[in-house]
């Protein structure tokens, strides 16, 4: 049945681009997903071969920004194609579908497709009443827990799905659960961020169709093609951190020179996403780089480590770089101090990273 | 005999909304509008700080991003008596046009055009005529014989395919779809040109605030500073890109949206230009302020009330007034500590939640008692409609030319009288109408803005009321916008630097609540009352209405007969 229907690669030209369109794409693809030139080749070859995989996206307690920043996908192919290369059988965002046929689409696939569909999750599943979150008289948890049976592979999106978010934040009146405290014995990828990176969410994808196997994931689930580095080391700012030149206030002289944000609370420094190196809606800017600090959205429980505009160095368990105060005391030493504290921090997160064993072996990703 | 029909959920919308209708003669006599999902955001912000207030209110909506931060920020500065600096106010407008541009369009071709367009029938289209359709009413490029022939054969190959994704179990061959087949190929070569669109737009809001959706605000002015002799900062390069910007969206919407709504509207207008009126209230708290938000008169979208479709009187609106804006809970599943029916003012507002609804799962809503987790907001005790069509509403009787001007252009080019905006079309038509005038409008703020820095002004933010040290002991506050869905408002109350009380009343709460404690209906149930159901098992003219108001959760739909036995159920799940 699957084999009948015409591979991604046929339906980029049925839709009027060129096979160096397509290349292109493959090779930006690879280019996000941290591959070499041969894995543009194996994408493309996997693309070419391959027919959609049935998706479908559940919604519960969201506000549909994971949605939205999914549609901002800017690659050249990526808001025309990727979205037609999977069949988005279900989402309530988009289907032309409402009432008995949106359920028709949704059974079809469950029933045609049990055990080969990607269910994908936005928002997080409420447990303290189930009538927190009802849809079609059904409750959220009842849903997840049907749907979720059939599916090869959970993708959780965004900080919902992930980690409860916002709704989750203290005192979590609806007892909101991310998938994975809901959901056991299916590999879920969390794609966190609130929303996350538009170019992120299709790079996940895009690995799951080429690779047939989730991504290497870090300790909290999430890919470590976007989620390894923290947003304070691929920071384009970060210099002036070493040099210990920092923002005192927001539009004062050396926010008009693009400091470092560190001390107006910015959680670079224990945040770990791509938003310094793949940055936001086609790579325009991030939340830094337009002179607000990050708040961390990418991070479990951000929004209880406030208030956001306190720095980091008043919080306990910060380590050796909360020593950015006393470097900004005069700048000829601060620049070497910043230098070695920076150093040293790294080395020791580098090996906190492994020590905690976040990096999981290949061996541990399962097929999909 | 009637039925009950139950939509659940309403598709293409944003959020958890269910509706039951009762039909008779195949006309729907009766409607309950229900919000089923709710997260005690609220609740959540009691003892924060008042400076993140803005983050944790912009997630409770993602489509209409901003919105929230905006109402927040602008919450706090009115408590703690800040004035943000020109630039502030023309960055959040220019922040407020891209969202109202991307919302709007979205909504058109992405959430509500399939209500009108059917696919199915593009593929029956003739391209040359197509082409000659687009050319006599835009100067659009794309519309050449062979693109539309491309865009067919494209729609083709992916119905070929078998897998028809979003498309799949449309309302597709419904007698009410009336546009020919060349129409329909047009507007689904522009859905798709729409969707790649959209997400040019909202590069603005990455310039002035990092990222899209959930952009970056901050009490006391934008977040971004202007050096135009940095690389660091607002310089020349950032602002010409956000001029590239709003004039790539001001050809957009003139050329392709504009063109297809009169389009598709003239094919409708007999008889959707007469169903789906509704509530005869519209309320718009205004905003686009072009002399500062504390001078109310100088906004570009007026702030007022009109009754009873008087487009003769403006009544004044005062947020402050405790007997003004209230919440009921009579249909809503909550308490309020003293039972008062007439509701609770904002500032004293409460949030304690407790289902008292059937337990899940369940067919229908016990739609006698409470059957929503949405409150009812009442103006002075009165429903009200909010959004596009209330927001050109008050400007029209207002008086403003601008208004006036595309308001007569509309009527005169689909050739409908005046009345036929207080309808579902008419609702749909104000949206892009107003679109048009916003476009217009971040032209100006922009060359504002240009002007400012030119003149040697780069503030963008005000220091003075940053620290917690600077505030008193108590304060409370309130700060009004325009959503694209509607009027948009937040209270705050704070004590020892911290949030004692958090209210937000937004646009979907004022459309889509249950019924007041006097039994009278919100927008959404009384615009539903009168409309004809051609088939109740594919209820494509609820949705055609409900989607006219843009709805901001999810929803739901099911059958029974007038005993309130099951008969069928059109839900998801």
């Amino acid at each position: 049945m699957i084999d009948k229907k015409p591979t991604v690669y046929e339906e980029v030209l049925a839709a009027g681009y060129s096979r160096r369109d397509f290349l292109k794409f493959c090779g930006t693809m690879a280019a996000m997903l941290g591959l070499s030139a041969s894995g543009a080749s194996q994408i493309a070859k996997a693309l070419e071969t391959k027919s959609r995989i049935p998706v479908l996206w559940m919604h519960f307690q969201e506000c549909t920004c994971c949605s939205e920043s999914f549609i901002r996908s800017s690659h050249p192919i990526v808001a025309d194609i990727l979205l037609d290369k999977i069949s988005l059988d279900y989402t309530e965002t988009l289907m032309a579908a409402s009432g008995h046929q949106a359920e028709k689409s949704l059974h079809d696939t469950m029933e045609k497709y049990h055990g080969q569909y990607l269910m994908m999750v936005e928002g997080s599943i409420p447990t303290g009443d189930e009538a927190y979150c009802c849809i079609g008289g059904r409750s959220a948890y009842d849903i997840v827990n049907e749907v979720a049976d059939g599916a090869k592979a959970i993708v959780a999106w965004g900080n919902c799905a992930s980690a409860g978010c916002v709704q989750a934040a203290s005192p979590n009146p609806t007892g909101a659960r991310p998938v994975h405290k809901v959901i056991k014995g299916k590999p879920i990828i969390n794609v966190q961020g609130c929303p996350p990176i538009a170019e992120v969410m299709a790079g996940v994808i895009v690995h799951l169709l080429t690779f047939d196997r989730i991504p290497q994931l870090d300790g909290l689930g999430r890919p470590m093609a976007f989620y390894s580095r923290r947003v304070h080391d691929t920071c384009y700012r970060r210099p002036n951190y070493d040099a210990g030149l920092f923002v005192e206030s927001f539009d004062d002289e050396n926010a008009k020179r693009g400091y470092c944000l560190y001390k107006m609370g910015c959680r670079g420094p224990n945040t770990y996403n791509s938003c310094g190196v793949i940055k936001w809606n086609n790579g325009v800017s991030y939340p830094i780089q337009s002179g607000h600090p990050c708040i961390g959205c990418s991070e479990a429980s951000f929004w209880d480590n406030g208030p956001f505009y306190k720095h980091l160095q008043s919080f306990p368990g910060f380590g050796i770089e909360s020593t950015a105060d006393t470097i900004g005391v005069g700048l000829g030493i601060a620049t070497g101090a910043g230098i070695v504290a920076h150093a040293i921090s790294t080395n020791i997160r580098k090996r906190k990273h492994t020590n905690k064993g976040e990096v999981k072996a290949d061996i541990e990703n399962p097929k999909i | 005999m009637a039925q009950r029909i139950v939509v659940d959920p309403i598709t293409r919308i944003e959020g958890h909304l269910r509706i039951e209708a009762e039909i008779k003669d195949g006309v729907i006599v009766d409607a309950y509008s229900s919000g089923t999902m709710v997260r005690g955001i609220e609740l959540i912000l009691k003892g924060r700080d008042p400076r993140d207030a803005w983050a944790f209110t912009e997630r409770v909506c993602g489509v209409c991003t901003t919105v929230h931060a905006l109402a927040s920020v602008r919450t706090v500065e009115n408590a703690l008596g800040i004035t943000v600096p020109p630039n502030a106010d023309v960055i959040r407008n220019l922040m407020f046009c891209a969202q109202y541009m991307q919302d709007h369009v979205v909504h058109f071709y992405h959430l509500h055009a399939l209500d009108w367009v059917d696919v199915v029938s593009a593929l029956q289209a003739d391209p040359a005529a197509t082409s000659q359709l687009a050319q006599s009413i835009s100067s659009w490029p794309n519309s050449s014989p062979g693109y539309f022939s491309d865009v067919q054969k494209r729609i083709k190959k992916f119905v070929d395919s078998g897998q028809l994704g979003i498309f799949a179990n449309g309302y597709w061959g419904h007698p009410g779809y009336k546009l020919p087949a060349e129409a329909n190929l047009m507007a689904v070569a522009h859905y798709l040109e729409a969707l790649e669109w959209q997400k040019e737009i909202v590069k603005v809001h990455t310039i002035f605030g990092g990222k899209n959706p959930h952009p970056n605000y901050l009490v006391g002015g934008v977040p971004c500073a202007i050096n135009i002799d940095d690389s660091n900062a607002l310089n020349a390069e950032r602002l010409a890109y956000v001029g590239t910007l709003f004039d790539q969206a001001y050809d957009f919407i003139e050329q392709v949206y504009i063109p297809d709504l009169l389009a598709i509207a003239s094919f409708y207008k007999s008889d959707w230009g007469a169903i789906g009126g509704g509530l005869s209230n519209y309320m718009a708290y205004g905003d686009l302020p072009t002399n500062g938000y504390a001078d109310v008169g100088s906004f570009k979208f007026p702030r007022g009330i009109i009754m009873n479709r008087n487009l003769n009187e403006v009544i004044p609106i005062d947020g402050t007034d405790p007997e003004q804006i209230k919440e009921q809970i009579a249909h809503s599943w909550y308490d309020y500590s003293d039972n008062d029916p007439s509701g609770k003012h904002p500032w004293n507002g409460e949030t304690n939640l407790n289902y008292t609804g059937p337990r899940p799962p369940y067919d229908y809503l016990d739609v006698d008692n409470k059957y929503s987790w949405l409150k009812t907001p009442r103006w002075n005790g009165h429903p009200m409609e909010v959004g596009p069509l209330s927001r050109m509403l008050v400007g029209y009787a207002s008086g403003k030319d601008e208004f006036k001007e595309v308001i007569t252009y509309a009527l005169q080019k689909l050739d409908v009288p005046v009345t036929a905006l207080f309808s579902t079309l008419g609702r749909t038509a104000a949206r892009g109408l107003e679109t048009k005038l916003v476009a217009g409008w971040s032209r100006e703020f922009y060359q504002q803005l240009l002007a400012n820095i030119k003149n040697g002004d780069t503030r963008t933010f005000v220091a003075d009321k940053w620290k917690p040290e600077t505030w008193p002991s108590e304060a409370q506050g309130v700060g009004m916008t325009e959503a694209p869905r509607g009027a948009l408002a937040h209270w705050i109350k704070i004590k020892d630097k911290k949030i004692d009380n958090y209210q937000l009343v937004v646009p979907s709460t004022w459309n889509a609540s249950p019924r007041d404690a006097n039994g009278n209906r919100s927008a959404y149930e009384a615009s539903l009352i009168g409309t004809p159901i051609a088939d109740p098992e594919n209820p494509l003219e609820i949705l055609r209405t409900i989607h006219s108001f843009d709805p901001c959760l999810a929803c739901a739909v099911h059958l029974y007969d007038h005993k309130g036995k099951y008969v069928h159920q059109i839900q998801t799940f």
